[in-house]
């Protein structure tokens, strides 16, 4: 039996992976000791905890096991990593790049940076959601310590030239930072092929807990340091102060070592299932993918219902916990500013649904979902006064809409 | 956000959705709201000249749950009314039998601009003056 609603917001977290619970579970409760006490036991069980986590975590990403900083999560590695390169390299220059269809967390940490002095490029992005090389190129200056661009986007998917883009910082002479949220645990990342510097990632974005995050940085060729931006009992070699989550931390090594073991697996699977949703829903009418085809990560797919608009499209598939590129809690409608770099009209923003599968997903929700996605939106294009005009050959663009 | 049962009722079986025949002389047409504020109403009553009766309303809303039921339940309030008890009905009328939270409350001023709007174009299609609308 099929249970309702079926969850395919998995851009915005995923489930526990009961194998991750089941690792937590010792350290939620016998082991329970701060993994900073020294001079006893309970302090050496918890390190060990944290120890291996950092083993599960650099096997995975490629990476020493000493350059991970445990955080509370990605936004927290997001503010560390530019707040923190902004001050320590301050001698160096003050100028940082990054594309307007980043995370909040990059983008309101770099506004800050901004009302501190700093100077922020953000740069535009194409129609399928890529920066463009030559405009990053042509951004950097002898002022620039830091280009960060995102791994793969949590909208679209869309996965950005990473290595070329890593090329051209370093060939300038800044770093390299990219929000790795989306992608770790999803895509094969390799900090040392991928040419990274510094990279956030969180755990509950691969069925690991919520409440933890990691922030890689790079200990060698270059040695990066970033400047704490907390005070306090100097963990995680001075850059993040503040007890360690110990559990969070045991489940963030084990969602780690799952995806390195099975994301050939989950890829396959989940690339299948989404192929087969992305083309089911595209054979309605006037409806369109956001975001690259090509360059993308396997679970996501986002596509716009011309005609339809954004709050009426979600309470109708009701069944289904997805996400909408329409913010729509207020009268002020503010579509996704995502898609609204992408190029897109502001009502094709508002009439797109984000779909974000997970390892937990099966044919049987995919099914479910084409139907009833179907249904909702041939329903309310029926309702739809912009339907019947299109299908009349009325020239929407023509009309003369009343303001209200 | 949490949708009253009269909302969701109206939603999900709306009410005297169609299409009636603009070129009639006795159909008044109303347009209201735009594509990119979310919002757009199309409202239509046919009018009985001999008794100034509203025989029937339509009407196709692109727009949230709140926009599709306020002007679902303003074509069954139009039927069998005359065209001046239509001009009456107020937009609080609406919000308060669906129980329009704040945020909506512009669904029903949309609902209420459609009614005037579909009036107004019978009029002038009778050779009435237009109406004065306010566009809120």
């Amino acid at each position: 039996m099929l249970k309702l609603p079926i969850y395919l917001d998995n851009n915005a977290t995923t489930p526990l992976d009961p194998r991750v619970l089941e690792a937590m579970m010792p350290y939620l409760t016998d082991v329970f000791g701060n993994a900073a006490s020294r001079n006893h036991p309970f302090g050496w069980a918890a390190e060990e905890g944290v120890d291996y986590s950092r083993e599960q975590i650099a096997k995975l990403i490629n990476c020493d096991a000493k350059e991970i900083i445990f955080t509370s999560g990605a936004t927290e590695s997001d503010n560390l990593g530019i707040k923190g390169v902004f001050e320590m390299y301050s001698q160096k220059g003050n100028h940082v790049i990054t594309a307007t269809t980043e995370h909040k967390a990059v983008l309101d940490t770099c506004k800050h940076i901004e009302k501190l002095g700093g100077k922020v490029t953000y740069l535009p992005v194409d129609e399928k959601g890529l920066i463009s090389l030559a405009d990053l190129e042509a951004a950097m200056t002898p002022q620039t310590i830091l280009v960060t661009i995102m791994y793969g986007n949590n909208e679209t998917g869309t996965i950005q030239p990473i290595r070329e883009i890593a090329r051209i910082a370093h060939a300038h002479g800044a770093l390299f930072m990219t929000d790795g949220t989306q992608a770790v645990g999803k895509i094969p990342v390799d900090v040392i092929a991928d040419g990274i510097d510094i990279m956030a990632f969180t755990a509950h974005k691969m069925y690991g807990p919520k409440g933890v995050g990691a922030l890689y940085v790079r200990r060698k060729n270059p040695r990066v340091k970033v400047t704490a931006q907390m005070d306090g009992g100097g963990h995680e070699r001075g850059m993040r102060s503040g007890t360690l989550n110990v559990p969070g931390i045991v489940g963030l090594g084990k969602a780690c070592e799952l995806a390195r073991l099975e994301m050939e697996a989950d890829t396959a699977r989940l690339s299948a299932m989404r192929d087969r949703l992305e083309k089911e829903l595209t054979t309605l009418e006037e409806s369109y993918i956001n975001g690259s085809v090509e360059h993308r990560l396997p679970h996501v797919t986002n596509i716009s219902f011309k005609y339809v608009e954004g709050e009426g499209l979600m309470m109708g598939v009701k069944d289904l916990a997805v996400s909408s590129g329409s913010a729509c809690t207020s009268a002020s409608l503010e579509p996704s500013y995502v898609l609204k770099a992408l190029g897109l009209s502001d009502d094709l923003a508002h009439s797109s649904l984000r779909f974000g599968l997970s390892r937990f997903t099966t044919d049987e929700q995919i099914d479910y979902a084409i139907g009833h996605v179907k249904e909702a939106v041939t329903k309310l294009r029926e309702m739809s006064p912009l339907w019947e005009m299109f299908k009349e050959g009325v020239d929407l663009s023509k009309i003369e809409w009343a303001e209200h | 956000m949490a949708y009253s049962d009269k909302v969701i009722d109206h939603y999900s079986n709306p009410r005297n959705v169609g299409t009636l025949d603009k070129s009639k002389k006795n159909v008044g047409t109303g347009l209201v709201g735009a594509p990119e504020c979310g919002d757009v109403m199309r409202l239509q009553i046919e009018v009985d000249e001999a008794t100034n009766t509203i025989t029937d309303a339509k009407f196709k809303t692109f727009g949230c749950g709140s926009a599709i039921a306020s002007s679902s339940l303003a074509t069954e309030w139009l039927k069998g009314k005359t065209v001046d008890e239509a001009l009456a009905i107020d937009n609080m009328e609406i919000v308060e039998e669906l129980a329009l939270p704040p945020v909506k409350i512009h669904c029903s001023v949309l609902a209420e601009d459609a009614i005037k709007s579909a009036i107004s174009d019978y009029r002038v299609k009778n050779g009435l003056p237009a109406l004065e609308l306010s566009h809120h």
